[in-house]
């Protein structure tokens, strides 16, 4: 009996890894920066190229961390959920233009509403390349303390904005 | 190369010096050709640091670590622009003195072990480490157990006695006398 149990629940165990590996996207690497003290930047504004911004100004306030540009087509596809979480203020969304070209930049926000307090320009993507970005557009979580909480790969849908973004912010703030 | 060089060399006209001048010609454009093919494929690749010695040390590190946008890639090959960036960002941290180790600790700092296409040996890489070995040695003693155990069992079987012997030897006899007959018939 045993001869016939060990093999069979040796291929169940199989069975049941390589099932929950269907389910999880490979292009989602877990980021080392989760923990850790945001990357620091200091770059021009994209409204504005004589003045500056970077993460030190937000110290003291939960805020999110978009990553974004004009030619990037899932922000077109997540930013209607900004525009809306900007109007409900529930917190204080940054940008970060990242790789763009700074009139179209300006233009997508003017054509389709601007959801961020501020957005940095980050023309070369080196600030990017702090922040461990590989696919525009992802989204940071920091904190009052400055730590990374959280990082969004993709297009941020409702459903991460309701189970793991808004509830960690709430958590944040407390 | 030599067939087309050849079939190009007998189009000219065959006879002295006109054939070994129109050869020449015809070899001198195609080495021509060939260096501007080069030239070509090198400006599509990634631009290259003024020092071939760095850029090979770029290239052979950059070969070590994964492009994230697309991911079965290195750097050294993927055609995406962040694997173009991160290039860029390599040659500057190598020309600024930094280490090869270093570049891999700052690259990891960044994207994770994740870029590393050789993981580093840590607690939760061990099983990737020895895993196999663990796989290979396990069936061994598995295997050896086994052995061991069908010997002791032979070993510890009665042996036949002699009326057994017969019965089993004339059994054999008739089995064997029966399949020569099947085979004569």
């Amino acid at each position: 009996m045993l001869r016939f149990l060990v093999p069979l629940g040796m291929f169940a165990a199989l069975v049941a890894f390589l099932w929950v590996g269907l389910g999880k996207d490979p292009s989602l690497v877990p980021s080392p920066l989760i923990g850790k003290p945001a990357p620091a930047f200091r770059v021009a504004q994209l409204h504005d190229a004589n003045s500056q911004i970077g993460n030190a100004d937000m110290l003291g306030k939960v805020w999110l961390l978009n990553v974004w540009a004009s030619w990037c087509a899932s922000c077109r596809h997540e930013h209607p959920l900004f525009m809306e979480l900007a109007r409900a203020r529930l917190v204080p969304i940054y940008g970060l233009n990242y790789k763009d070209k700074r009139e179209d930049g300006v233009n997508w926000l003017s054509q389709l509403g601007d959801p961020y307090v501020v957005s940095a320009f980050d023309a070369d993507g080196r600030v990017g390349i702090d922040y461990g970005v590989y696919g525009v557009p992802e989204t940071y979580v920091i904190d009052r303390q400055g730590i990374i909480r959280y990082k969004h790969v993709g297009p941020v849908t409702m459903e991460a904005l309701q189970t793991k973004i808004l509830p960690l912010v709430k958590e944040l703030e407390i | 190369m030599k067939e087309t060089l050849k079939k190009l060399a007998d189009h000219r006209p065959s006879e002295g010096r006109g054939f070994v001048q129109g050869f020449l010609r015809n070899v001198v454009f195609l080495v021509g050709l060939s260096f501007f093919t080069s030239l070509a494929v090198a400006g599509e690749a990634q631009p290259m640091a003024e020092d071939p010695v760095l850029e090979k040390r770029v290239m052979a590190l950059a070969a070590e670590l994964r492009c994230l946008k697309c991911q079965n890639n290195t750097l050294a090959d993927s055609p995406s622009e962040l694997a173009h960036d991160l290039l860029h960002e390599i040659r500057t941290l190598m020309q600024s003195g930094k280490s090869d180790t270093e570049i891999v600790t700052y690259m990891v700092a960044r994207y994770g072990e994740y870029v590393r296409f050789r993981p580093s040996m840590n607690q939760t890489t061990a099983l990737l480490w020895f895993g196999p070995l663990i796989l290979i040695v396990g069936g061994a003693i598995v295997l050896l157990i086994t052995l061991s155990r069908r010997r002791k069992r032979i070993a510890a079987a009665e042996p036949l006695t002699d009326a057994e012997r017969t019965r089993a030897a004339g059994l054999l006899n008739k089995k064997m006398n029966d399949g020569a007959g099947e085979a004569g018939t």
